[in-house]
């Protein structure tokens, strides 16, 4: 009955989106975790006399304004990019869940002081609230995560508080309340796994946004210490020599094009399939 | 069953002088006022009533389910002598499904859309001790006696890959699985179509007959009440007007508002009618009910005594009772 085509799964490789969005994800992820067998490059080698090089057979994206290979250094990007995106919104995702459950389910008051809470962070720019923190912490990738986690968690509490109110008060709730279910069985059995699928889908329409705002803190020189081969600083480096080569900022721009279209694409498939209201017949 | 054995048999639901209100911007409306109620161990009893009357409050107040802002101002449950209002936290748990549980109205909202309904069910058995497998060999075998084909497999589809009807029947089987002492059926077929509600009656009848539990079936049509129900008790506007075997309240009824519902239900025209019959008036405000009798300012046989004096419950017939000054006038 429950044949592999029905599972999430098996509808996700039905749909073409998610089969391109999985590509797209696997792809980066893999070039990431394989790094250093595929650079053909040491990413920090200097080669003043191949500098501004366009790209070709030997250096595959050209190279940057100290002669180092870009494509090497993109993969090691790679690594920085995916470490904080998957920590930062691992972390944020965690405490938003936790304290959006706790406002769902807590006394009015409580609920009233947490969403003062995430309004107030979700007010507050994000590259304004960097600068701040880059200025009062030491420069490295703990600050960015730091950053990421103050900006982002309450966009996840809010999500899970809406959905956490209006499952609490929903009829299937009641009729497990009526069997006799305790409050414990009721969160964790039934009011967590209708969260999940809201939960998962924002996680993996916010993992680019993240990595942006890794890049965007590189580039403006507060994320990753100088000279740490980041997305953002080869950006910042293809920005700085825009007269000596266009590629280095191409180079720069091509990995961030692909991480948001992949996981915005995965994320607007598995609303396709998560959200019963939009799921076509099986 | 005849009046001298039924009334010697227990009750397995016992409810007196139930008052139980809400506190609202408006002020704090009663929304039931000394509601008495009793099943016998067995029996099928109807509850009856328009819109607003307190059905559904009734329920809460029941299997103690309700809303924050309810407060009980007066009155007992009992269930088969155990008082339902004062037990523990943990006890009234473990009463819930197992000793009462409720069949809810609409079957598309009242199971767990992300639930498989083998966990579902295996979830209700969670305290007994046994293993999953024979859990699932319990939830199949139940799915199967209210009549969904191929049971085993149902257990791993989830209540969107199901109809209205077969879900509905998945909600009674979960209802049921514990063999409850007493069943609650909130309006349990009003979100069906004519030909469901039959098949529903019947199987409630069947499961009823079977594991031999007593159901209280809340309901606003008429028909379905004197088809399944040995006794009905008659609501309005948060108060019990009239209690009585099903045949004699349809036939005879006491109190003025039964016979106005009875009047207005749309089953029984003879013939075309350019606008159904209704009562003329609205419900009076809860929050501030009126003194005197309830449905006064509704009824055609309202006096000054109405006005003045609240009615107490009058035996009408041994086993009936109205709650009017003039049940006699009711049905000449």
């Amino acid at each position: 009955m429950t044949a592999f085509k029905y599972t999430l799964a098996g509808r996700l490789m039905a749909d073409p989106l998610a089969v391109m969005a999985l590509l797209i994800i696997a792809t980066l992820v893999g070039m990431a975790v394989f790094a250093d067998l595929i650079a053909q490059h040491d990413p920090d080698a200097m080669n003043i006399a191949d500098r501004f090089a366009a790209p070709s057979a030997e250096y595959w994206l050209g190279t940057d304004n100290l002669g180092r290979d870009t494509f090497s250094r993109l993969l090691q990007g790679g690594r920085i990019a995916l470490t904080v995106g998957l920590t930062a919104v691992g972390i944020a995702g965690t405490i938003g869940l936790v304290l959006g459950m706790v406002a769902g389910f807590g006394p009015r008051w409580l609920d009233n002081a947490l969403l003062f809470i995430f309004d107030t962070l979700r007010a507050y720019p994000t590259i304004i609230l960097a600068l701040a923190l880059a200025a009062l912490m030491p420069r490295g990738l703990i600050t960015v995560i730091v950053v990421v986690v103050l900006t982002s968690f309450s966009e996840y509490g809010r999500v899970v508080r809406t959905q956490t109110l209006s499952l609490k008060h929903s009829e299937f709730i009641l009729a497990e309340r009526a069997m006799g279910a305790s409050f414990g069985r009721i969160v964790f059995h039934h009011i967590l796994p209708n969260v999940l699928g809201p939960f998962f889908i924002l996680a993996a329409m916010n993992l680019p946004v993240v990595i942006t705002i890794e890049a965007g803190m590189s580039f403006l020189g507060v994320g990753v210490p100088p000279g740490t081969p980041s997305w953002g600083t080869t950006l910042k480096d293809g920005f700085d020599h825009i007269r000596q080569t266009p590629w280095l900022i191409v180079a720069g721009g091509l990995p961030l094009i692909l991480v948001t279209l992949g996981f915005t694409f995965l994320g607007e498939a598995l609303r396709d399939q998560l959200d019963p209201k939009l799921r076509k017949s099986r | 069953m005849t009046e001298a054995v039924l009334e010697t048999v227990p009750d397995a639901l016992s409810a007196h002088e139930l008052s139980v209100g809400y506190d609202t911007r408006q002020g704090r409306l009663q929304a039931l006022r000394d509601v008495s109620l009793d099943v016998r161990a067995g029996e099928i009893v109807g509850v009856v009533g328009e819109s607003g009357c307190g059905k559904s409050t009734l329920i809460s107040t029941l299997m103690r389910l309700l809303p924050e802002n309810a407060h009980v101002a007066d009155g007992c449950v009992e269930l088969d002598g155990e008082d339902i209002l004062t037990a523990s936290p943990r006890r009234l748990r473990a009463m819930r499904g197992r000793e009462m549980s409720v069949v809810f109205q609409d079957p598309m909202t009242s199971l767990n859309p992300v639930l498989t309904i083998g966990r579902q069910m295996r979830d209700i058995q969670y305290r007994e001790g046994i293993s999953k497998a024979e859990k699932d060999r319990r939830a199949a075998h139940m799915l199967g006696r209210v009549g969904l084909p191929d049971p085993e497999a149902k257990l791993r589809t989830y209540p969107h890959e199901l109809s209205g009807g077969m879900r509905q029947r998945v909600a009674i089987a979960m209802a049921t699985l514990m063999h409850p002492k007493l069943l609650i059926a909130d309006e349990p077929t009003t979100a069906l179509d004519a030909t469901l509600e039959v098949q529903i009656i019947a199987l409630l009848q069947e499961i009823q007959a079977e594991i031999g539990c007593a159901i209280l079936f809340i309901s606003h049509h008429l028909g379905v009440i004197a088809e399944l129900c040995d006794r009905v008790v008659v609501m309005y506007a948060g108060e019990t007007v009239e209690e009585g075997p099903v045949a004699d309240i349809f036939e005879h009824p006491a109190h003025p508002y039964t016979a106005k519902l009875i009047e207005c239900d749309p089953g029984r025209l003879k013939q075309r009618a350019e606008t159904l019959p209704s009562i003329p008036g609205s419900l009076p405000d809860l929050t501030d009910p009126p003194p005197g009798c309830i449905f006064r300012d509704r009824c055609d046989l309202a006096t000054d005594l109405c006005a003045r004096q609240r009615p107490s419950r009058r035996a009408v017939t041994p086993g009936r009772w109205s709650a009017c000054h003039h049940a006699e006038k009711v049905s000449p």
